[in-house]
C-alpha cells in the first residue's frame, strides 16, 4: 500500500493498546459536584460571563458570550446554581477567571435544545452562525474558534476539507473510538463543512495503526465519490496541520500562512462531531471525550464526560491509580501539559489524562551535544535545531529569526530523538517567545 | 489511594517521553560493531594485538578520568566515548608496536585533541586519528613496520616477490611492475590475511560491523557509500589521466589499507562530521578524493586517515552551507532599493 506521510519525524512507542479496544463510557458528574468553566478555553479573546452568582442555570444554557470575533461562547453542561465567578486553577497551571456551577443532578435542559434539524436547507451564513453559537472550537488542542476557520477570506478558494484522524500522539485513542462508534455522524459533519465550500473534496486521514477505523470509514463513504479515506504512515507529528496537509495533498503551507492559503481546511474528528451536533442536532458543545491511560491508571479507557468536570473526580470515578503516579499529563506525552494539582477542570480542548509511574516520568540528565544530527533528521519543519538552539542561548534573535526559528512547531521531536537528552524543544519554545518580543520592540 | 494526598507530581516541559537511544548506547553499539574486526586482528596477529587493544582502551579511559578529575568536571568515562577512542586507536596500530605507543597515542587523542577543546562534542578532529597522526610523525619506524599474519601467506601480493615492506599498498607504491591481483589476493584482503594495522586488514569483519551500525541506525549510509564509491571513481580517473605510469586496480584498492575502517568507523564520528545528509555527502566525496590522491601521488602509501583529518577541518564550513530546506520556506521578497 502506498502510504502518505511527510519527511523526517520520529516513532515514539504508541501506548495505544491500553485503551484502543475500550468503548467510550459516559460518565455524569453527581449531584453537588462543582463544575468549573474557565472563560478562556480557546485561542482569542476570553468569553464574557452573562450569569451572576446565585443564578439557576439549565443544561445547554449559554453562560458566557463570545468576547470578540475570534472567541467562543460557553454553555452550562449541567443544571444547577452559579456558586461563584472567580479565578480558578486550570490545566495550563495559571488561574483563569471561571464560572463555578454546583450540579443539582437534575440535568434539566433549556427549551429548544436537541431538536433534529434539516440542515440541508440552511444558508452558509446560518450554518456558520449555528457553529459559532454552539461554542465550537478546534478540539485537537489549539482551540481556534471553528467558525473563523471555516470561513477564510474569499481570495482563498477552499478545495480540500481534511478530517485529522491521524491521532499521532501516543496513548490517545478517542478519535479512534469515535470513528468506530460514531462513523456516520463524522461523515455527516464532514458533509456539512463541504457544503460550505461547494466543489470541495473531503478527506479522512487516518494512521494505519487504526485498521478497523480505516475499514469502518471506508465502508461509510463507499457511496460518496467526493470523500476519500487516506491511510497515513504511523509517524509523529503526522497530525500536525501542516504535515497532514502535505501528506494528503503534497502542498506545503508557506511559512507564516494558514492552511487556507493552499486551499485546505483541517478539523479533527472531535471537532467535526461538534459541528455535526451544532448544525444537525442544535446542541452546543457541552462534553468532552478523553482517554484516561498510562501505566499508573488502574482501568485505562475512553470516557465522555461533561465540560467543567474535575480531573481528580474523573480519575477516582474510573477506579483510580494502580500505582503512585509521579507525573500526570493533560494531553499526549509529546505535547501535553504536566499537572501539579489534579483539581483542575476538563475543558473543550481536553483529549487525554495520562498518569505515569516514577520510572516513566524520570527524564535522564542532559549531557553535552555530540553533534549526531538526530534532531535534524527528526525535525518535521526541516530546521537545524543545534543552530537555532545556539542562537537562542546566545540571545542572538536576529540569527534565530534568520534561521527560521519561528517556524518551529514545538512538536518535541528533537528532544525525543536527542541521545544526550538535551532540552532542545524547551530552549526553542522560550527562544521563540523571546525572539517575537525582541522583534516587536525593535 | 487518596487523591488529595498524592506525593508531589513531576512537572516538566514537553516532550514527556524520550527515545531509548543515549550517548552511551550509541558508543556501546560502536564497540560491539568493532568487535569482529578486533577479534580478527587478534586471530591474525596473535596475543600482542590483544595486549595493545587492552592498553590502548585502558589508557584512553584513564586519561579521560584523570583530566575530568583535574579539571573538576563530572567524569564522562561512563559515556564510553573514551573507550571507543582507545579501541579505534588500537585498531590503527601495527601489532608489533611497543606497549608505550598506544599510551602516547591515547594521551594525544584524549588530552590534546579532545579534552583541551572541551571534551565530548567539542573536538574538531577525530581524536583517534589525531593520536595516530602524531604517532606516525613521531615514531615512523614503530608505526610503519608491519608484522606478517600468522597464516603463511606473507600478507603481500602473491605474484610479486616480497619486498622489505609488507602491506599491499606499500608494495603497490614501490613496485614498477603491473599489479594483477589474483583471486587469492582478493580473498586474502577480504579476510584480512595481509599486512597492515591490527584492526584494518579484515574487510569482511569491518563491513559486518558497518552493517550492524547501519541496522542500529547509529550511522547513515551516506558517508560510507559516498566515501568508498569516490575512492573507486577517483582511482579510475587517476588511472585514466596517468596512463601507463599508474597501474592501480580500483576494486582491490577498496579492500586495502584502512578504507573500510575509515569509511564505516572514523569518517562517521558524529562530532567531527557534518550534521545534514547533504553535508555528509560532500564530506565523504572530499575524503574519497583526498584518500585516493594521497595513496597514488602522495608520500605515504595510505591516505585514509589524513583524508579524514583534513576534511574534519572543513566541517564547520560545510555545516554552514548545507542546511536542509525549511518546510514551507518562502524566499523573502526584496523590496526595490533595499540594501541588506
Amino acid at each position: 500500500m502506498n502510504l502518505h506521510s511527510f519527511k523526517r519525524g520520529v516513532h515514539p512507542p504508541d501506548g495505544k493498546a491500553y485503551s484502543n479496544t475500550k468503548p467510550i463510557q459516559i460518565l455524569m458528574p453527581p449531584q453537588g459536584a462543582e463544575l468549573v468553566f474557565p472563560l478562556s478555553q480557546h485561542i482569542g479573546a476570553p468569553a464574557t460571563a452573562i450569569v451572576a452568582k446565585g443564578d439557576r442555570v439549565l443544561l445547554g444554557q449559554k453562560i458566557a458570550e463570545a468576547g470578540g470575533f475570534v472567541s467562543a461562547p460557553i454553555f452550562a453542561s449541567v443544571s444547577g446554581t452559579v456558586k461563584a465567578i472567580e479565578p480558578r486553577l486550570t490545566i495550563s497551571g495559571a488561574k483563569v477567571n471561571s464560572i463555578v456551577i454546583e450540579n443539582d443532578g437534575l440535568y434539566e435542559e433549556i427549551e429548544g435544545l436537541g431538536t433534529d434539524t434539516d440542515y440541508t436547507s440552511f444558508s452558509k451564513e446560518k450554518v456558520l452562525e449555528k457553529i459559532k453559537n454552539a461554542g465550537v472550537v478546534g478540539l485537537g488542542g489549539a482551540g481556534f474558534p471553528t467558525h473563523v476557520k471555516l470561513n477564510p477570506p474569499p481570495e482563498n478558494k477552499i478545495d480540500s476539507i481534511i478530517i485529522n484522524a491521524a491521532e499521532c500522539e501516543p496513548y490517545i485513542t478517542t478519535d479512534h473510538r469515535l470513528m468506530l462508534e460514531k462513523t456516520e455522524r463524522i461523515v455527516t459533519g464532514l458533509e456539512i463543512i463541504m457544503r460550505l465550500h461547494p466543489g470541495s473534496k473531503g478527506y479522512i486521514a487516518i494512521e494505519v495503526n487504526k485498521p478497523d477505523a480505516i475499514e469502518a470509514m471506508n465502508k461509510a463513504v463507499a457511496s460518496k465519490p467526493n470523500i476519500e479515506v487516506v491511510a497515513l504512515k504511523c509517524k509523529y507529528p503526522q497530525g500536525s496541520e501542516k504535515h497532514l496537509i502535505y501528506a494528503v495533498t503534497k502542498r506545503e503551507v508557506p511559512s507564516g500562512a494558514l492552511p487556507a492559503a493552499v486551499g485546505c481546511i483541517v478539523d479533527n474528528v472531535n471537532t467535526v462531531l461538534a459541528i455535526e451536533r451544532a448544525v444537525a442536532k442544535d446542541r452546543p458543545l457541552m462534553h468532552c471525550t478523553v482517554t484516561v491511560s498510562g501505566d499508573a491508571i488502574k482501568h485505562p479507557g475512553n470516557f465522555q464526560t461533561r465540560l467543567g468536570t474535575d480531573v481528580a473526580w474523573l480519575i477516582e470515578q474510573i477506579g483510580g491509580f494502580k500505582e503512585t503516579p509521579a507525573k500526570v499529563i493533560a494531553g499526549g506525552p509529546m505535547m501535553g501539559t504536566a499537572l501539579f494539582d489534579l483539581h483542575v477542570p476538563l475543558v473543550k480542548t481536553s483529549s487525554a489524562i495520562l498518569a505515569f509511574t516514577e520510572e516513566f516520568a524520570t527524564i535522564p540528565p542532559a549531557s553535552a551535544c555530540i553533534r549526531c544530527g538526530k534532531c535534524i533528521d527528526a525535525c518535521p519543519m526541516g530546521l537545524q535545531p543545534p543552530e537555532i538552539v545556539s542562537d537562542a542561548n546566545k540571545k542572538d534573535y536576529d540569527a534565530f529569526i534568520k534561521h527560521n526559528g519561528l517556524d518551529c512547531i514545538e512538536c518535541g521531536s528533537c528532544s525525543y530523538a536527542c541521545p544526550a537528552k538535551r532540552h532542545i524543544a524547551q530552549t526553542l519554545r522560550v527562544g521563540k517567545r523571546e525572539a517575537i518580543a525582541f522583534s516587536r520592540n525593535k | 489511594m487518596d487523591l488529595n494526598k498524592l506525593p508531589k507530581l513531576t512537572v516538566s516541559a514537553t516532550p514527556h517521553i524520550r527515545s531509548k537511544v543515549t550517548t552511551q548506547s550509541i558508543m556501546r553499539d560502536v564497540i560491539i560493531a568493532l568487535l569482529p574486526a578486533a577479534v580478527m586482528g587478534i586471530a591474525l596477529f596473535g596475543p600482542t594485538a590483544a595486549l595493545l587493544i587492552v592498553i590502548s582502551v585502558a589508557s584512553s579511559v584513564f586519561f579521560e578520568a584523570i583530566y575530568c578529575k583535574l579539571a573538576k568536571k563530572p567524569s564522562t568515562i561512563g559515556d564510553l566515548s573514551a573507550a571507543v577512542t582507545g579501541l579505534l586507536l588500537a585498531m590503527n596500530l601495527p601489532a608489533s608496536a611497543p606497549w608505550w605507543v598506544p599510551v602516547v597515542g591515547s594521551f594525544v587523542a584524549i588530552i590534546l585533541a579532545k579534552q583541551l577543546f572541551g571534551g565530548i562534542g567539542f573536538n574538531f578532529v577525530n581524536p583517534a586519528l589525531a593520536g595516530r597522526a602524531f604517532l606516525m610523525a613521531s615514531y615512523p619506524n614503530e608505526m610503519m613496520t608491519y608484522p606478517e599474519t600468522r597464516f603463511g601467506v606473507k600478507g603481500i601480493l602473491t605474484n610479486i616477490d616480497a619486498l622489505s615492506s609488507a602491506t599491499p599498498l606499500q608494495q603497490i607504491k614501490q613496485t614498477t611492475e603491473a599489479i594483477v591481483p589474483t583471486s587469492q589476493d582478493y580473498l586474502n584482503a577480504f579476510i584480512g590475511n595481509v599486512g597492515g594495522c591490527l584492526g584494518e586488514t579484515c574487510a569482511a569483519a569491518l563491513i559486518l560491523g558497518g552493517l550492524y551500525l547501519l541496522a542500529r541506525k547509529v550511522i547513515s549510509w551516506h558517508i560510507p557509500v559516498f566515501y568508498i564509491a569516490t575512492v573507486f571513481i577517483a582511482t579510475v580517473i587517476i588511472n585514466a589521466i596517468g596512463g601507463d605510469s599508474f597501474h592501480r586496480v580500483p576494486v582491490y584498492e577498496l579492500l586495502c589499507g584502512g578504507l573500510m575502517l575509515g569509511a564505516f568507523f572514523m569518517a562517521t564520528d558524529y562530532t567531527t562530521t557534518p550534521m545534514t545528509n547533504k553535508g555528509k555527502i560532500i564530506f565523504a566525496i572530499g575524503c574519497g578524493f583526498l584518500a585516493a590522491i594521497i595513496r597514488i601521488k602522495g608520500g605515504y602509501p595510505e591516505g585514509v586517515s589524513y583524508s579524514i583529518l583534513i576534511m574534519n577541518l572543513f566541517v564547520p564550513l560545510i555545516d554552514r552551507f548545507c542546511r536542509q530546506k525549511t518546510f514551507g520556506y518562502v524566499k523573502p521578497v526584496k523590496k526595490k532599493g533595499e540594501v541588506k
